[in-house]
């Protein structure tokens, strides 16, 4: 392809990582579709990290597309909006695709309505830093690249620190999901006037697009978009290697700078965000829209037409599979999210929500289970752990339930990108039992402060 | 739909899986083994055939042995009993009693691996150990050394003992190493020889051409780390080429080094043993560093005339220590 010859093979990146089969091709080139309204919609009200929101509708109300149903609970919690026209028909307890049940909201959709809505874009001209922060948080976005932490919490610059970078992130490193892709190739100018909002209030100096080199049609056209602007935005291809688009390891391939234990990106002056995120924003303040639909990449060997589909949030995942054609008899797991880190799903009944950025149906052929063989102490995991961790020892302290040993061996950084999973030649379930230690050293924390106060 | 949720699996993320397994790494290298342990069978005959064959059985049998209670058969699954077993034959003399042998791969196993918690606990490389027991066992039978003759079905007189017997050497055919020449003698033997392997020595110790290919290969498919060879080779040729230097009538020079003895076989199977060598790249320099320096002192200043066995495990001791004192700085964290 002539659009790859373009950029220079050894693009920037970080150090160890792996390379998984990539499986982007089953919907790298599937135009965004919209996703046709279903009959109800199931809300749960803690979609995002932090508290959950509080319900402001009751049993029987009717609610417009894009109303406000449940407010931010504090802080480190945001708003959230009816997908539909509707008639709230159950606020009660449901499924959760982290596998729990949560209260949450149950609209019923009016048959009747053409779901239209009308664009009011918000004046942001005359808002300040409070103002935008809060605007943000009334539009419930959250980060859409999978964690959902509300994105307003990012945004406020705490006194004293200082954001100099915007770096967005395109690199998408999960295989099978296209969702960020394709979002870039279909949506870019919403990308690059999102940064530009978005800078209005965080006055920073040069924002970067970090995107993986197996996306070339996308490094392509935002290039050309950016080179149009006056504010300094720079495209940077990164090599295909996972977990690239974990932010510790972005920032570390374009600043060549370490991200300090504990700390955060702003500790370097750099703010990570999304590229779907930035959409939102953009979205929000340009035509009024909330965060009431994303863009969710359905695939997988065991699906029988891979698309991508804008959905709204609240859509049964059943629906959604059925709209890409339905599963083949060959289905052994279902999974919201990517491969490596994504979540699985017992039945088909919990919603699509704001952190969905994929749904994910694998044959037998990939979840093959691998028998457990002991140790032979080969270093892979060593040579893969992105974070320069020592997986092995981990692995045989975890073993031996010696979790306190395991601190002085950093587990609590370890943000469980699979990686020494994934390399394990004996299939022992590494990060699995980082998992079980990084709880449990948690709540043994937590049992030590409480005994102190 | 409950059909599908009976087949649906909940377990936990990740669920791609890098297709290399442990016992495909552990036959990847057995099958590196197979074209020496051949190539024995031309020099040594029906002798070589044997004592491999006992070597492997003995290996075998005590892993399922040791096994038996709990999973009699996984443990053999992972082929490293006879890795063990072909590693051991390598390391001995063509006309070691076969008995011998046998009791060589019950204490590599049994004292080497299965004593420690089975594979991946043990800090000595089982094979050496097992060797190392033998040396100790019966000083004079390891150091008989018969030429190489030839003969496909040449079996010595020796192999047959009977047990707690050491057998007559009938024909009294015996040769020296090039070790030995070397270090009694201080004569040299053609790099030529060496390299093809026409001449005496353990089963493996003698054609260096094919170690070396094997070596090459296990490189390629990132099998053996590379800095455990390349930092004992370096060491080696460093430290000897220093003494061959000051006085090339005494100390060998370091190409006769490398290519002589057990030194190829202990560089590219024995110190990457990946259970017994360190995990961290600077770990593995000190390693590799520390055994090519034990080897020049004991061949040029010890007792014996080789001295890569000794090197080897006792820098496995070292190991757990090595690895403790060299963590790896973690992303984010202060040296």
């Amino acid at each position: 392809m002539s659009a790859t010859a373009k950029f220079p093979q050894n693009t920037l990146t970080f150090s160890h990582g792996v390379h998984p089969e990539e499986f982007k091709e089953l919907s790298n080139q599937c135009k965004i579709q919209r996703m046709p309204f279903v009959d109800e919609y199931t809300l749960p009200l803690g979609q995002h990290i932090g508290a959950p929101s509080k319900a402001l509708v009751v049993k029987g109300q009717k609610v417009k597309r894009g109303e406000k149903i449940a407010d931010a609970a504090g802080f480190v919690s945001v708003a959230l909006h009816s997908p539909v026209d509707g008639v709230v028909s159950e606020i009660g307890i449901f499924d959760t695709p982290k596998g729990d049940v949560l209260p949450g909201i149950k609209i019923k959709t009016d048959p009747y309505s053409t779901q239209r809505t009308v664009e009011t874009p918000v004046d942001f001209e005359s808002l300040d830093a409070k103002g935008f922060i809060s605007a943000v948080q009334n539009a419930g976005i959250v980060g859409l690249g999978g964690a959902a932490f509300p994105s307003h919490v990012k945004f406020s610059i705490p006194e004293g620190k200082n954001c100099k970078y915007i770096m967005l992130n395109g690199c998408e490193c999960e295989p099978f999901l296209t969702a960020d892709h394709r979002t870039m190739v279909e949506y870019p100018e919403a990308i690059i006037d999102g940064i530009l909002i978005l800078n209005r209030f965080l006055k920073a100096e040069k924002a970067y697009i970090a995107i993986e080199a197996n996306k070339p049609d996308a490094i392509e056209i935002l290039s050309n978009l950016v080179a149009k602007n006056s504010f300094p935005i720079e495209v940077v291809p990164l090599k295909v290697k996972y977990p690239q688009g974990a932010e510790k390891m972005m920032i570390s391939a374009i600043l060549g700078k370490e991200v300090p234990s504990g700390k955060l990106p702003l500790d370097l002056e750099v703010l990570v965000c999304n590229v779907g995120t930035i959409k939102a924003i953009s979205e929000y303040f340009r035509k009024g829209l909330p965060l009431i639909e994303r863009i969710v990449t359905v695939t997988g060997t065991a699906l029988k037409k891979p698309a991508n589909v804008l959905v709204p949030i609240g859509t049964p995942m059943r629906a959604v599979i059925e709209l890409c054609g339905g599963i083949t008899d060959d289905a052994a797991r279902i999974l919201l999210g990517g491969p490596m880190m994504g979540a699985v799903q017992k039945s088909l009944d919990v919603p699509v929500v704001k952190g969905t950025s994929g749904i994910l149906v694998l044959g037998q052929n990939e979840v093959r289970d691998f028998e457990e063989y002991s140790c032979i102490r080969c270093g892979r995991c060593v040579d893969a752990c992105p974070l320069f961790l020592n997986p092995t020892m981990m692995g045989l302290l975890a073993k031996k339930g010696l979790w306190d040993e395991m601190l002085e061996y950093n587990v609590m950084d370890c943000f469980e990108c699979a990686s020494c999973s994934y390399v394990c030649p004996s299939g022992i379930p590494l990060v699995q039992s980082f998992r079980v230690a990084k709880g449990i050293l948690r709540e043994k924390a937590m049992r030590e402060k409480l005994k102190s106060t | 739909m409950s059909d599908l949720s009976r087949k649906l699996m909940v377990s936990t993320a990740p669920f791609l899986k890098d297709r290399e397994t442990t016992p495909g790494i552990m036959f990847t290298v057995v099958y590196t083994l197979i074209p020496i342990v051949l190539v024995s069978y031309y020099f040594f005959g029906l002798s070589a055939f044997l004592i491999s064959l006992t070597a492997v059985i003995s290996c075998v049998f005590t892993e399922w042995l040791f096994n038996k209670s709990e999973a009699p058969f996984k443990t053999l699954k992972d082929g490293s009993a006879l890795i063990t077993g072909l590693l051991l034959a390598l390391t001995l003399p063509p006309g070691f009693p076969l008995w011998m042998v046998f009791i060589g791969g019950v204490v590599a196993i049994g004292m080497g691996k299965a004593m420690w918690g089975g594979l991946g606990q043990n800090v000595f490389n089982p094979a050496l150990l097992g060797r190392a027991f033998l040396q100790a066992a019966f000083p004079t039978a390891i150091t008989t050394w018969s030429p190489p003759d030839g003969m496909y079905f040449s079996l010595r007189g020796t192999n047959a003992a009977f047990p707690l017997f050491q057998g007559v050497n009938v024909d009294g055919a015996t040769g020296a190493t090039p070790l030995a020449k070397m270090k009694f003698d201080h004569v040299s033997t053609d790099i030529m020889d060496l390299l093809i392997g026409s001449t005496g020595g353990s089963l493996g110790e003698t054609c260096a051409i094919l170690i070396i290919l094997a070596g090459i290969y296990l490189l390629f498919k990132k099998i053996i780390n590379w800095r455990i060879p390349l930092s004992i080779i370096l060491s080696v040729s460093l430290f000897s080429g220093v003494f061959y230097l000051i006085n090339p009538e005494i100390y060998p020079s370091p190409v006769f080094m490398i290519l002589s003895g057990g030194m190829l076989l202990g560089t590219v199977y024995m110190a990457t043993d990946l259970v017994t060598s360190p995990l961290t790249p600077k770990g593995t320099w000190i390693f590799g560093i520390g055994i090519g320096i034990l080897i020049v002192l004991i061949r040029n200043w010890g007792g014996l005339p080789e001295g890569v066995m000794y090197a080897i495990l006792l820098m496995n001791a070292a190991t757990p220590l090595i690895n403790r004192f060299t963590k790896i700085r973690t992303y984010g964290h202060e040296r």
